[in-house]
């Protein structure tokens, strides 16, 4: 009893300050709360999901669909180089190295710094008319041309509209290998399932039922903004020692006992971490790419110190709600792009933190 | 036969590899040793430079004259938001590490029910985007005063901060062996007793992990600090007003952002293994 006593504070607290506001937040992008309505004291209208709906099919909010479409493909890169690179520094440390505990800490600084430092240094690093622009010039060589952060290319261009059929179509040619792979491996039942829902999914392209769910009156072009490279590199900078230290910790749990015995049953080196160490790391992955992908979900002082807010070709939706909430003072909007925030953290996170108790449960 | 042909023949060749495999290693490693720490060899030399010689045509050299004007500027620029993270990280690290200690002492091994349901809930709230809470939270410290003040800001910390200071504690303290506690309990020590005559005594790596990961949380923070103390900036929030103004030059941007990280940096350097300990811990299962 008195356990539960000392432990109530902290439930309570968390309880009013991360439910209780959650909920309130939820409320607030059900209206049209804005300062005046509030400054006046009086209730704000309810609107249902009119911000929702205007966030994703407005055709004044542009610029949330500019964020979630920069947050999937930063997301993406995001993780591919956090991950590819902190295994690779991960194995090299793992070779025996002299000072290795030098290495370690050159490759895991820049985690002590705040995304506010790393913003400051890499603007001024990504300075298209100097910065690592010029780095060639040092040794003869032309200067190089991107203009990074600012730069206005953009490749993989869609429309907005077509957006359900793309998703359709993705979900179709997913649900389409995993249907021959059932039946390649002969489980005849998931096969069917697989190939029931690849029906339904090609019904719904090809008789145009996607391509009517497009709610947004003219045509608007969207794709992955090059701009975004340059928060890649300065997130993958401070990232990446993070995977680093999390892959360095996993082969560490890796006996030497058991590479031995790998590499007495003629497996090379290489053959080693590929049928051994790696399959093993295999948990560490799935993890690394939570953490990351909740981080890369929620990145807010990074774009903010390198864009400013208003340079859209890096914006992402914490900005966007930044902005809308305490510079336009609307407060309905803003909550409503808080919660899609929310929401994508919970559907990555969720999952995570039930197995994790799940599987430790089973342990003890 | 053909085994041991092979192993005869072998051992030069392997060796030659060996050497070369182990050649590339380094060249690796020190070229992205390199890589990692250009940006810093780019803050220093910039910062010495004075102002009339952060020019783009010499950006990449070394400065002609050692100037330190551009850090008594930045120091006089940011000295007040330095000073005000201080007060803030100080009091909020310490009460958050020793809220922290009690929830992790009584979920490791105090049972009750619901603890099972109640923590991951709580651990939730380390994860979510602290957007969703922004709009009730400036309300709520408006309706209690404590909005655009260091109170406030550090009450926000120490809230948010009960999840990650509670899972560390209460894995740290799960390995203490439940023998220990039961000996004390055997002499009639209660649950403040067994917690100051056992744990607490014990508890000594945790604190120094979970004050290091949350005195570095805190001090880089930015969210919190632009939208709930505005009026007393913090030294993320003044280094950024000053590297949003056009008219600040870079040798000033690049000394403020070093000052703004050294304190920071010294922790990592001087406790990294700890750091790093509090950094795994924040995959949940660390």
């Amino acid at each position: 009893m008195i356990a539960f006593s000392m432990i109530l504070p902290s439930i309570i607290l968390l309880g009013i300050f991360v439910y209780g506001f959650i909920v309130i937040t939820a409320q607030t992008s059900m209206t049209d709360s804005t300062a005046t309505q509030r400054l006046s004291r009086l209730p704000a209208n309810f609107v249902g999901v009119q911000n929702y709906n205007d966030l994703f099919s407005g055709p004044l909010d542009t610029r949330f669909r500019i964020d979630i479409v920069n947050t999937v493909f930063f997301t993406g890169l995001f993780i591919t180089v956090c991950l590819g690179l902190g295994m690779l520094l991960a194995v090299l440390l793992d070779q025996k190295i002299r000072n290795e505990s030098l290495f370690r800490t050159i490759f895991l600084f820049p985690m002590a710094l705040s995304f506010v430092v790393t913003g400051v240094v890499w603007k001024w690093l990504f300075n298209p008319s100097s910065g690592i622009n010029y780095l060639p010039t040092v040794i003869g060589l032309p200067p190089a041309q991107f203009r990074w952060f600012i730069s206005e290319e953009r490749i993989l261009e869609f429309n907005w509209q077509d957006l359900p059929t793309i998703l359709a179509v993705i979900a179709l040619s997913i649900a389409a290998m995993f249907t021959l792979w059932f039946a390649v491996k002969r489980r005849s039942r998931a096969a069917i399932y697989g190939f029931m829902l690849v029906m339904i999914l090609s019904f719904l392209v090809f008789s145009g039922v996607t391509a009517s769910l497009n709610a947004l009156p003219n045509p608007e072009t969207h794709g992955f903004n090059l701009a975004l490279i340059a928060v890649v590199v300065a997130a993958g900078w401070q990232m990446s020692g993070y995977t680093m230290a999390m892959y360095l910790a996993g082969l560490r749990g890796v006996s030497e006992e058991l590479r031995e015995a790998a590499r007495v049953d003629g497996a090379s080196e290489i053959g080693v971490y590929r049928h051994v160490v790696f399959p093993l790391l295999a948990p560490i992955t799935l993890s690394a790419i939570i953490i990351l992908g909740h981080i890369s979900l929620k990145i807010f002082d990074l774009v903010y110190v390198m864009g400013g807010g208003d340079n859209l070709r890096i914006d992402m939706p914490g900005l966007n709600m930044f902005f809308e909430t305490f510079r336009g003072q609307n407060f309905g909007r803003g909550a409503a792009i808080a919660m899609v925030m929310l929401l994508l953290v919970a559907v990555v996170i969720v999952p995570y933190l039930v197995n994790s108790f799940r599987s430790e449960a089973k342990r003890s | 036969m053909t085994v041991t042909a092979a192993a005869q023949s072998t051992p030069p060749r392997r060796l030659t590899n060996r050497l070369w495999s182990r050649v590339l290693v380094y060249a690796l490693l020190i070229f992205f040793a390199v890589l990692f720490l250009l940006p810093v060899y780019m803050v220093i030399m910039t910062s010495f430079k004075g102002t009339a010689e952060v020019n783009i045509s010499t950006m990449w050299q070394l400065p002609q004259t050692f100037s330190i004007d551009a850090w008594r500027t930045a120091y006089e620029r940011l000295a007040p938001g330095l000073s005000n993270s201080f007060l803030l990280v100080i009091p909020a690290t310490v009460i958050s590490a020793i809220l922290g200690s009690l929830n992790g002492y009584v979920l490791s091994k105090w049972k009750f029910p619901g603890a099972n349901i109640i923590f991951p809930l709580m651990l939730f709230g380390m994860f979510i985007p602290y957007q969703a809470i922004l709009i009730p939270l400036v309300q709520f410290m408006s309706s209690i005063k404590l909005f655009n003040t260091l109170p406030g800001l550090i009450l926000v910390h120490v809230v948010y901060g009960l999840p990650i200071t509670t899972l560390i504690f209460r894995n740290y303290y799960a390995e203490v062996p439940n023998e220990l506690l039961e000996a004390g309990s055997i002499d009639g020590a209660g649950f403040f007793g067994l917690y100051w005559k056992i744990v607490l005594p014990i508890s000594l790596p945790g604190f120094v992990v979970v004050i290091i990961w949350q005195f570095t949380q805190i001090w880089n923070e930015f969210l919190f600090a632009v939208t709930v103390a505005q009026n007393t900036p913090m030294v993320t929030v003044a280094l950024q007003n000053l590297s949003g103004s056009q008219i600040v030059q870079w040798n000033v941007q690049m000394a403020a952002s070093f000052l703004a990280a050294i304190p920071t940096l010294i922790v990592y350097v001087l406790l990294g293994r700890y750091f790093i300990r509090g950094l795994l811990a924040g995959s949940v299962k660390g």
